[in-house]
């Protein structure tokens, strides 16, 4: 274990380098000028080359790369050319968010997905397994920002009993009753995806096992239900748990959508202002945040797989 | 052990279904079956599902391209004094937008950009990840592990984070929304041909043909293509309904097309205001955005089963 511990967090090194690769070259990728938003058309040609050099735009391409970097590790993700604040005291409380309305949403969707997969699983075959494969399908396959908005309008227009809008009346998400109101329509919007895929995972995870030898043998040897379902469990838990631990992830990156339609104050929203502003530092810094927090948290989740089932580190 | 794997697992938006596992055997009665295509068509006119679904998507495919001939009205002129008018209105069947002009004609030639939008993503990520993925498999060694690991780097991005970061870097616009697709589509389609390739490449038949002096383009064309595109192609149609929500999806950010252009995604958008107002108008673009996608992911799924000749 300790081996393959090591192993795994050398790999991960090249690939969050590569990440911080991929963001720094956003700048790159973006037409014009990263200082056009910010100056005024007719700036003088002096004024231009000052904020260059105050930005650091006057470099070669590698020394801006290390010079950001450098940074970045240090923490200082640079200035927010929009509103000329530090871009990690825009991302802080926007992480939060996210992360909380991504935890609400897994809760959702892992309970349902686990619930309504293990009875798949078991009922092979049956109308109620053709109902819940049916019901995965139509989850991945619903765009989750349209559900989003047919959910406010059933629970905020038609019966207005939930909010439609925003993370509560602090504007931050805090743990009390009156915010909690206010995560419940984006959650369910957000867990749909995870439900559908939790689920289809754990249906052919626990069809499968049922249809191993094993379980004939356990049942040969009187196990009763619940002492074979312990042993599906077991057996179901290690895929089960990377397959949600990935959704997470998905669901931290993946929550802009939802983040416009509810108006959530999150790191989706923070993309939203920084594309439409042109806010290249606010953007790259951003999307490093969200992806790096995605590389940490697979590596999270194939360590607790292998140490939960020995079969892969043996592979 | 067959339990499914993680990496066969990548359950993101970008891979709803699990990468099709290869197996040989299916692949050798593949090809010796005569009138393979054949027996897989009849297959796929016996599943209702899939028919009904192929023939919806048809229906909307061929409004889409007569849309001049067949809109009851013009899609960009509205009237201040038919705003938002609701369902079944007299001469606005599916009622009016937030300018007044006719739903019905605007979700007909909505489904122009819509449906080009998310399919070109797929077929651009299909040619490019196959090409790159059958490239590292057949080549193996440092070419594949180079193909690899670049690709590698893709998934350390949550799709919908790396398709709104390269769409918002590159600025709102149609071909840079589908350039940002087809970059999130490239990685799990070439991780399939790759692993689909190295499998096919240990075979025996592989063996075989090259001790009877095949060359390597042989060899390509004849033994990888031939069971390799198949499975690719299946993994590619089921990534056109997901495709189809992020094009629009990007839309609906303002990233895609622009008003007053009709576009699902984009109607979405512009409607929201008017929830209040007129929610069925409101919520209909989103409707055929759904209807469209899951017809995609059935008709993938029937594809699926269709093809696979041992079942």
């Amino acid at each position: 274990m300790f081996f393959y511990l090591l192993k795994r967090l050398a790999l991960v090194i090249p690939i969050a380098l590569s990440v911080t690769v991929v963001c720094f070259s956003l700048v790159y990728i973006a037409p014009g000028d990263p200082l056009s938003t910010i100056l005024p058309s007719d700036a003088s040609i002096e004024l231009i080359a000052t904020l260059k050099k105050e930005y650091g735009l006057d470099k070669p391409i590698p020394v801006q790369y290390a010079m950001w970097l450098s940074r970045a590790v240090q923490g200082d993700l640079g200035t927010s050319i929009a509103t000329g604040r530090p871009v990690n005291a825009e991302l802080g409380r926007a992480i939060f968010n996210t992360l909380i309305l991504a935890l609400f949403g897994s809760l959702i969707g892992f309970s349902l997905g686990l619930a309504f997969g293990t009875i798949a699983g078991y009922r092979q075959g049956t109308w109620i397994d053709k109902s819940v494969t049916a019901l995965a399908v139509t989850g991945v396959s619903v765009p989750h920002y349209w559900l989003g908005m047919v959910l406010v309008i059933v629970f905020s227009v038609y019966y207005n009993v939930l909010p439609a809008m925003g993370a509560g009346p602090s504007g931050d998400w805090m743990w009390d009753a009156e915010h909690l109101k206010y995560v419940v329509l984006p959650a369910i919007t957000i867990s749909v995806i995870p439900t559908a895929i939790v689920t289809r995972t754990v249906r052919a995870l626990v069809a499968d096992i049922l249809g191993r030898e094993f379980v004939t043998a356990l049942r040969a040897r009187g196990l009763t239900d619940r002492g074979v379902f312990w042993h599906v469990v077991k057996n179901a838990a290690p895929t089960s748990l990377a397959v949600m631990g990935v959704q997470l992830g998905y669901l931290m990156g993946g929550s802009i959508l939802v983040e416009t339609v509810f108006s959530w104050p999150g790191s989706g929203f923070l993309l939203n202002t920084a594309i439409f502003q042109r806010d290249i530092p606010l953007l790259q810094g951003t999307i490093l945040a969200l992806a790096l927090f995605f590389v940490g948290l697979n590596l999270i989740v194939d360590l607790v797989q292998t140490a939960l089932d020995p079969r892969i580190r043996r592979a | 052990m067959s339990m499914p794997s993680p990496a066969t697992n990548e359950l993101d938006l970008r891979g709803t279904a699990p990468a099709p596992v290869f197996d040989p055997a299916k692949a050798l009665v593949a090809q010796a079956t005569r009138g393979y295509w054949r027996t897989v068509l009849a297959r796929l006119l016996r599943d209702k599902v899939t028919v009904a679904c192929a023939l919806l998507l048809l229906a909307i495919v061929l409004l889409a391209v007569f849309a001049p001939l067949l809109a009851p009205a013009d899609p960009f002129k509205g009237s201040i004094m038919q705003r938002l008018l609701p369902i079944g209105s007299e001469g606005f069947l599916l009622g009016t937008d937030e300018l007044g002009r006719d739903m019905l004609t605007r979700l007909i030639y909505g489904g122009r950009l819509s449906l080009v939008m998310g399919i070109t993503p797929v077929i651009n990520a299909l040619l490019i990840g196959a090409f790159l993925g059958i490239v590292g498999g057949f080549m193996g060694g440092t070419v594949n592990t180079l193909i690899m690991r670049t690709i590698d780097v893709f998934y350390a991005f949550p799709s919908v984070l790396l398709a709104v970061a390269i769409s918002g870097a590159l600025g709102a616009g149609i071909f840079n929304a589908m350039v940002a697709l087809t970059v999130v589509f490239i990685p799990p389609v070439a991780r399939v041909a790759e692993s689909v390739t190295t499998q096919v490449m240990s075979l025996d038949f592989v063996e075989a043909a090259r001790a009877s002096g095949a060359s390597n383009f042989t060899i390509i064309r004849v033994h990888i293509l031939g069971n390799v595109l198949g499975p690719v192609f299946i993994y590619a149609t089921s990534l056109i309904s997901v495709s189809m929500i992020l094009a629009s999806g990007l839309s609906f950010l303002g990233l895609g097309t622009k008003p007053p252009e009709p576009e699902w995604g984009l109607m979405l958008n512009t409607l929201r205001t008017a929830i209040y107002l007129n929610p069925g108008v409101a919520a209909l673009p989103g409707a055929m955005i759904f209807m469209v996608s899951i017809c995609f992911n059935m008709m993938s799924d029937g594809l699926r089963a269709a093809m696979d000749v041992t079942q």
